[in-house]
Formats: structure tokens, sequence, C-alpha cells
């Protein structure tokens, strides 16, 4: 009995996303000890629709840091997807076929991401910085730093509709979840991810095509983040050329206080939507505690080091556990 | 002209930017032979491996395996032929799990999705803890992180691996380096069980002493040339000792 207790405590501990669960609950508690209309349905339904956007562009940022590679121009590409959609719409371009226009061409610039870096051999970090920039300049020369007009004939509702106490946002993130999860822990290509990124040389020689593994995630992270920064713009209903600013660093926060390694080869998808809950509870826990926004970044910063601090500590001891 | 043997490697040189590697070595591994393949650093053991193994292709000679003439452009190709290659540090991916390192690469799927196979867990469970006690090695969980097991064991689960798909010539690549002796022990044991099942194996070693209880034949090379070529019961330690430190 007190074995099999000791053996369970054991698996619990070593699971990656644990560290970041009891972050969370701790913070919820604290928050609704502040202020009990923290879990008011309204409050509630406040965080549920705001977790998507980070949580969806994390999620792309968990599966290519999986697989050993870094996308920092997530945060542009929020506001670049939205800014062509507006643009496409106002070309007289239809407006489904601009959304997926503009999703098509998020895909096509994380190949380029993947390309320039694969191909030339330079860090992602430094590409992807590159394209950071530039993706961020294109939107203010576009938008020429005005919103272009958010055009009502687009149709938001199969994102951001309401749905009760939901948006359909939270669904479409969801469902995500569920896919990344089914593709990274039971198919073949998740486990090429997992050796792609945790040790290239040997995964090459075992045959797999490590470029092709890289080259599809940053694809998807891309594509991810565009999806996401469409759906700010539809609930906002407007194309704000500053959307995204510092979501990079917020979706990188929230992977490794999930327990996703920088240097790639470990980490999960259940662990990074806790940890985007976590960033966003905390930003919106702030604000219903009176505090002044200002201790936002500070507590994020805090929450990160200390996930990491966790998770490193907490499975040390968690292995010299004998049962 | 009839070739009896597993791996005949005929004249093989191997030129890097004009400095040469190897000259003129010849090379064979019969059917259930374990060769072990000994010289100093620099002397060509790796170069002519890589060749084997379809790294990179030789600047001249020929290459048979099973008796038929081969030009290996990847080392994929070489592996689909049942060549198997285990490098030190590039063999396993520490983090990943013992069950998914064996499989990586050529996973075992239920069904396909487009592009994507779903894997069949079980089966590869089950498969995975068959082909470990096979090579003697009794883990846990197929799912214990490959960075948790010793050295030996990485070792023993490598050649798990290459006997579970069925692999013609195991190529170790200085098994033993950084092992304590029990544990080099238990890799001579993985070696002698590989030549059990009837598998050929090459086994790379500056040491000689590991090398020698479980070879057939010793190969040695001195700066990229073949310098002598024993059967076991035909030599002694000293004797291939004296060779390799020959200037």
């Amino acid at each position: 009995m007190r074995y099999t207790l000791l053996l369970t405590l054991r698996r619990a501990l070593l699971l990656r996303e644990i560290s970041s669960l009891i972050m969370l609950l701790v913070v919820i508690l604290v928050f609704f000890a502040l202020s009990p209309l923290f879990l008011s349905r309204e409050n509630v339904g406040i965080v549920l629709e705001i977790i998507p956007e980070l949580g969806i562009v994390a999620l792309g940022v968990t599966m290519l840091m999986i697989a050993g590679e870094f996308d920092l121009s997530v945060g542009s590409l929020f506001a670049f997807c939205p800014i062509m959609i507006s643009l496409f719409v106002s070309e007289g371009i239809s407006p489904i076929f601009s959304i997926v226009l503009a999703l098509f061409l998020s895909l096509l610039l994380g190949g380029l991401n993947g390309f320039v870096t694969l191909y030339f051999g330079i860090p992602s970090f430094i590409t992807t910085l590159g394209t950071m920039l530039i993706w961020r300049g294109a939107v203010l020369l576009i938008s020429g730093g005005w919103p272009p007009p958010f055009s009502p004939s687009l149709p938001t509702t199969f994102l951001v509709g309401k749905i009760g106490l939901f948006r359909a946002s939270i669904f479409w993130f969801a469902g995500i979840t569920v896919l990344l999860w089914f593709i990274l822990e039971r198919t073949d290509f998740g486990n090429w991810m997992f050796a792609t990124g945790g040790n290239q040389v040997a995964a090459r020689a075992m045959g797999i095509d490590t470029g092709r593994v890289k080259l599809v995630n940053f694809m998807l992270c891309s594509l991810l983040a565009g999806f996401a920064g469409v759906i700010q713009s539809f609930r906002l209903e407007t194309t704000l050329p500053s959307m995204g600013g510092g979501l990079e660093m917020e979706a990188i926060a929230a992977t490794v206080i999930g327990g996703t390694a920088l240097s790639g080869g470990v980490g999960t998808v259940i662990g990074t939507v806790i940890g985007s809950f976590l960033i966003r509870i905390i930003d919106n826990g702030l604000v219903m505690a009176r505090a002044p926004s200002y201790w936002f970044r500070v507590f994020i910063g805090i929450a990160t080091i200390l996930a990491v601090i966790l998770n490193t500590f907490v499975r040390e001891r968690a292995r010299k556990m004998r049962c | 002209m009839e070739r009896k043997n597993l791996v005949e490697m005929v004249n093989i040189h191997k030129w890097f930017s004009g400095v040469c590697a190897l000259r003129g070595v010849d090379f064979s591994v019969g059917y259930g032979e374990v060769v072990g393949l000994v010289g100093d650093n620099g002397a060509g053991k790796s170069t002519l491996i890589k060749i084997l193994s379809g790294v990179y292709p030789p600047d001249e000679g020929k290459i048979y395996f099973e008796g038929k003439e081969c030009h290996f452009s990847s080392p994929r190709e070489a592996r689909m032929l049942g060549i198997e290659t285990i490098y030190q540090e590039a063999a396993m991916v520490p983090k990943m799990s013992v069950m998914r390192n064996i499989f990586m690469g050529r996973e075992l799927a239920r069904f396909r999705v487009g592009p994507l196979a779903y894997l069949d867990i079980p089966r590869m469970e089950e498969e995975s803890m068959k082909a470990l006690e096979k090579v003697d090695l009794r883990l846990r969980s197929p799912h214990a992180p490959v960075d948790e097991l010793s050295g030996g064991q990485r070792q023993g689960v490598a050649i798990a691996r290459a006997m579970y798909f069925k692999s013609k010539l195991v190529i170790l690549d200085e098994p033993t380096n950084n092992l304590s002796v029990k544990e080099s022990e238990r890799v001579l044991e993985f070696i002698r069980e590989l030549k059990k099942q009837g598998i050929s194996s090459i086994f790379i070693s500056h040491n000689l002493y590991h090398v020698y209880p479980v070879a057939d034949r010793i190969v040695v090379l001195s700066h990229g040339e073949k310098i002598g070529d024993f059967r076991k019961e035909e030599t002694s330690v000293e004797e291939i000792t004296k060779l390799m430190v020959l200037p």
C-alpha cells in the first residue's frame, strides 16, 4: 500500500508539468484570497478569452523548441498576418480567401525562417531575431503606423463567436492542443522531433531527415502565430500595428515554465498550456488585486526562473527517491 | 569470382585534401566472425569504417557485401543492407526512452493518416523488452530514459537494436571507451551474444586487451596501411602490441 503510494508520488513528481501545475494552483489560490471576484463567472470568462491567443503561439514555439530551434519572430507575425488580411480585403479580395491567403503567407514565412537557418547553417535565434525586426517593420510600413480599417465583412464568428461563457477561440485552442499532443506523443513524426532536438547526430545516423523535421516545425510555428494574431484581431475588431509586441518572450516563458528545455529534445504540450494559463492568470489576477500593472513583467520573470529551478530540483529529488 | 566472406573491401584508397588516409587496404569479415580492428590514433581505423558504413565513398577500391559490389551514397543505404554502425555518442538520444531509442526512425505503426503513422506503443514496449532480454539486459521499464542507464547498458541497448532489426554486420566504434572494467566485460558479453546469433561484427579499439578475448581475427592498421591480419590462434597480445607501437 505504502509502496504503491510512494511509486505514484514518484511518478507524479517526475512529470515535466508538475512544477508549473503546482505554481498555477498556488497562484489561483492567492488571487482568490486577495479578491474573491477573481473566480467570478465574468472574470473566468475574461481570462478564457485572452488565453488562446498566447497559448496557440506558445504551442508552436514549444513544438519548434522540442525539435531544437527557436522562433523570436512569432510576435511580429502575430501582427503581420491580420494586417495582410485587411490589406487583401481592401484590395477587393473576398474575406474568406483573404484569411486563407494570409495564413498561407504565414506558413511560407515560417518556411523562410527554416530555409535561411538550415541552408546557411546559422542559429535560428539570429535568423528569427532578424525576421522579427523585418516583419514588424513591414507591418509599420504597410499601416503607416495607423490601424487600417477593420472590414465588417470579415466572418469573425467561427473564431471569436460567443458561446455562453466562452468564445470559439478556446475550442480552437483545445483542438490544436489535442492535435499537437497526438502528433508529438503518438506518431512517428513526434518521435523524430524528440530525436532531432535531443541528439541530431544520432537522429541522422538512424536515417531521420532532421532538416525536414525542423522545417515543418518552423512552418507550423509561424502558421500558429499568424492564426493567433487573426483571433486577437477579430476579437478586438481592429488590426493594431503594435499587436504581439513582446509576445515572443511571453510564449518562450510559457514554454519554459511548462517544462520544455531550451536546448531541445524535451518538452510537453500540456506543460505549455499550463504555462500559458499561468501567465495570463497572473496578468489578470494583478489587475483584480488592484496592483499596478507594471508588476506583471516582474512576476512573469520570477515565475519563469522559479519554474525552471523547481523543475530541476523536484526531478533530482524524485529520481533519488528509493521505492 | 566466388566470394565467401560477408564483407570484402579490396584495395581501398582514401585521400583527404592531399593527405593519404588509406593506401590500398584489403579488409574482410567472414559470416559470424568477430574482427578486431586495432591501431593507434590516426592509423585509419575510422576512415575505413566510415567508408564501409556509407559516410563517404572510397577514392579507389571496391566493396563487396554478401558477394555483391556496393556503392553506398549514405549511411542509410548501408543500414538498409544490414550494416549497423554503433558510434559512441551518436547511437542514442539520452533524454528519450529506451523504447523510443530502439525504434527511432523505424517506428512500428498501427495505421497511417496521411504523412503520419500512429505508433503501436504496446507492441513497441513488448518488442523492446524482448530485444533487451536477448542480450540479457533486464530493465525495469522500456520507458526509462537512456541517460539513466550506465555506459555499458547503453551499448547493450544499441546492440539489442541492431539484433532486432536483423543486422548482418554490427560495427562497434570504441565501445569500451570510458567504461569501468566490469562494464567493459558486459560489452564483451554482448559481442559474444551477437556471434551466437550468427551476426558478424567489427570491434574497433585501441585497447588490445579488450579486443583480444572476443575477436576471431585481428587486423592491425598503421599510417593508412594494413600491417597485420592474424587469426587469433596464430598470434599473441605481445606480438600485436609490438606491431602497433612500431614507428
